[in-house]
């Protein structure tokens, strides 16, 4: 803001260095405003990235036009492939996954608590999630294995879709967190909570804020169970940005291993606009993209330091995993998709105008 | 399939549109879309609610008066015509565009962003900045960070330098000409595509 209104104010021959107000002022707060009118940064994080170039899908078309006929022949056969040819291999793949997922599980439940009971339900697990990634075409790439998620830790990453879950699963197993659902969800979770511990909260636990706690902290006090995964953001985001992380994850202790998790683009746009479409036209839209590509960086682990308290901490996680995801650090809460803006950020604004001119004047007066 | 052509036509009288205020195609296009979006309830139409609802215009000191300025006086509503005619004020000036005699001044020369800003600040449009309108956009501007006296040094100190007729208020053309080394162009035009 300094630097435009003074770019402003060099202008105007009256005024020497910095400080008075001047009628042209406003035009950088007018400005501003009719940016954001025109765009801005926060509406646009929870719609999807528009694409450079075309890829090929009516979905990521925004401003289409007739181009030609071979291209249009072209879209054509791709339309044909991608409902006819893979829709319903991936279909088949997604379904022997899911079910091998329930019955292995309930199976390996059966088994007395030990070391093989572990080993096989990590076996069962990678495999049936491996089978679900194969059914949305995922291809995915990890680097820096070897700061992987150990057990007692929490494992904190971004959020784009619930398709990230079988991501991160593909590579290590975890420990999931989350509401007690009915319906396909529900015997899913009732399932794998018998070959290993995970953390499902009916609906009423989950507003009390010190009993997710305890159980949590409980969870990583117990160094065989497997580490958590928390995706602080507490919301969908589009992949090309960071947003606020609720401070709640970085209260509880131990040791932090942030992911990051960028999704390519090109070959099919994995966010889930939940106010757009409902888990199911989200799913049949994912397994009717080209494919889900994308990279998955594991960080260095983080603990909290002295004098820092959890905000600044989740700050801290928050900007190691948008430098490397390459993706914009915004401060904004993710929870704006659905409430208003606070009196105190625009105060923050007028503040910051007023040290301009007020400083300035001090030393005058004087 | 559609193409650009048919969402233009969707909209009425869109090549008048273009050829008032100078935008492209293109640009038609995205504001169209933008005007959807903003549109929630598919009303056709946008109320000063639908502004409100953008996070960072509602942190903007003088939001408000932002708003205030797409809609006339008396009027609750603003179509998509005159959603492009304001935002057109913001356009970048052409520069190469030949100067034709008879042709009414484009909506995005110098002069008219000049009067934009200048009903900012001039509410009751009476012509001129009187001290209270200049005392009510720096309490906006300022919050409740300075104090009144404060508040009203800078007022006075600002009609000091700019009001040249001693009338105690500036007129358009007393702004225009204590603004008139600002390079205007750069600084009230803005990008309209990504």
């Amino acid at each position: 803001m300094q630097e435009e209104i003074g770019e402003l104010r060099r202008s105007h021959p009256k005024n020497l260095a910095g400080g008075d107000f001047t009628l042209c002022d406003a035009f950088y707060f007018c400005k501003k405003g009719i940016e954001n009118i025109v765009e801005d940064q926060v509406t646009q994080r929870f719609t999807s990235e528009e694409l450079a170039s075309w890829n090929l899908l009516t979905r990521t078309n925004n401003n289409f036009c007739y181009i030609s006929l071979r291209l249009t022949i072209i879209w054509g056969l791709g339309v044909f492939i991608r409902y006819c040819i893979l829709l319903p291999l991936r279909i088949t793949l997604a379904v022997i996954g899911l079910s091998w997922l329930v019955i292995g599980t309930i199976l390996v439940g059966l088994l007395p608590s030990s070391n093989v009971k572990n080993w096989l339900s990590d076996l069962v697990h990678i495999t049936c999630y491996r089978i679900c990634a194969r059914g949305l075409s995922a291809t995915i790439r990890y680097h820096n294995k070897e700061n992987r998620p150990k057990k007692g830790g929490i494992c904190v990453a971004n959020h784009t879709s619930p398709i990230d879950i079988v991501i991160l699963a593909n590579d290590g197993c975890y420990a999931m967190v989350g509401q007690v659902h009915g319906g396909l969800m529900g015997v899913l979770q009732r399932s794998i909570v018998r070959s290993c511990p995970h953390v499902w909260f009916e609906r009423s636990e989950m507003k009390d804020r010190h009993a997710v706690a305890k159980r949590l902290k409980d969870h990583i006090a117990d160094k065989t169970k497997l580490p958590i995964l928390i995706f602080p953001e507490g919301t969908c985001i589009n992949n090309t940005s960071v947003m606020m992380f609720k401070k709640g994850s970085f209260e509880i202790g131990g040791t932090i291993y942030p992911v990051a998790i960028k999704y390519d683009p090109q070959f099919g746009d994995a966010f889930w606009n939940s106010a757009k479409y409902n888990m199911v036209s989200y799913l049949l839209r994912m397994m009717t993209s080209w494919a889900i590509v994308c990279n998955v960086w594991y960080l260095p682990p983080m603990t909290r330091q002295d004098g820092e308290d959890a905000v600044q901490f989740a700050n801290r996680v928050k900007s190691a995993i948008a430098h490397q995801g390459g993706l914009v650090d915004l401060s904004w809460d993710g929870g704006l998709k659905r409430e208003k803006v606070k009196e105190s950020l625009k105060e923050e604004q007028q503040k910051m105008y007023s040290s301009m001119i007020i400083g300035s004047d001090f030393n005058e007066d004087i | 399939m559609g193409s650009t052509s048919s969402t233009l036509l969707k909209i009425p009288n869109v090549e008048v549109l273009m050829q008032e205020t100078g935008f492209s195609p293109a640009h038609i296009i995205r504001l169209h879309d933008r005007f959807k979006a903003l549109d929630k309830e598919g009303r056709g139409h946008l109320c000063p609610q639908d502004f409100g609802a953008i996070k960072e215009l509602a942190m903007n000191p003088i939001g408000d008066r932002i708003i205030g300025a797409f809609f006339s006086p008396g009027k609750e509503t603003v179509d998509f015509h005159t959603f492009v005619k304001i935002l057109a004020h913001f356009r970048p000036v052409d520069k190469d565009r030949p100067k034709e005699p008879n042709s009414p001044e484009p909506i995005n020369s110098r002069s008219n962003k000049l009067k934009f800003a200048f009903q900012l600040y001039d509410q009751d449009k009476d012509g001129k900045i009187s001290r209270d309108e200049l005392l009510k956009v720096l309490r906006s501007m300022l919050g409740m960070q300075v104090t009144e006296e404060q508040l009203e040094s800078i007022a006075d100190r600002t009609i000091q330098e700019a009001d040249l007729d001693r009338d105690e208020a500036i007129s358009f053309e007393e702004f225009r000409k204590s603004l008139e080394k600002v390079n205007i162009d750069h600084k009230m035009s803005i990008r309209f595509l990504r």
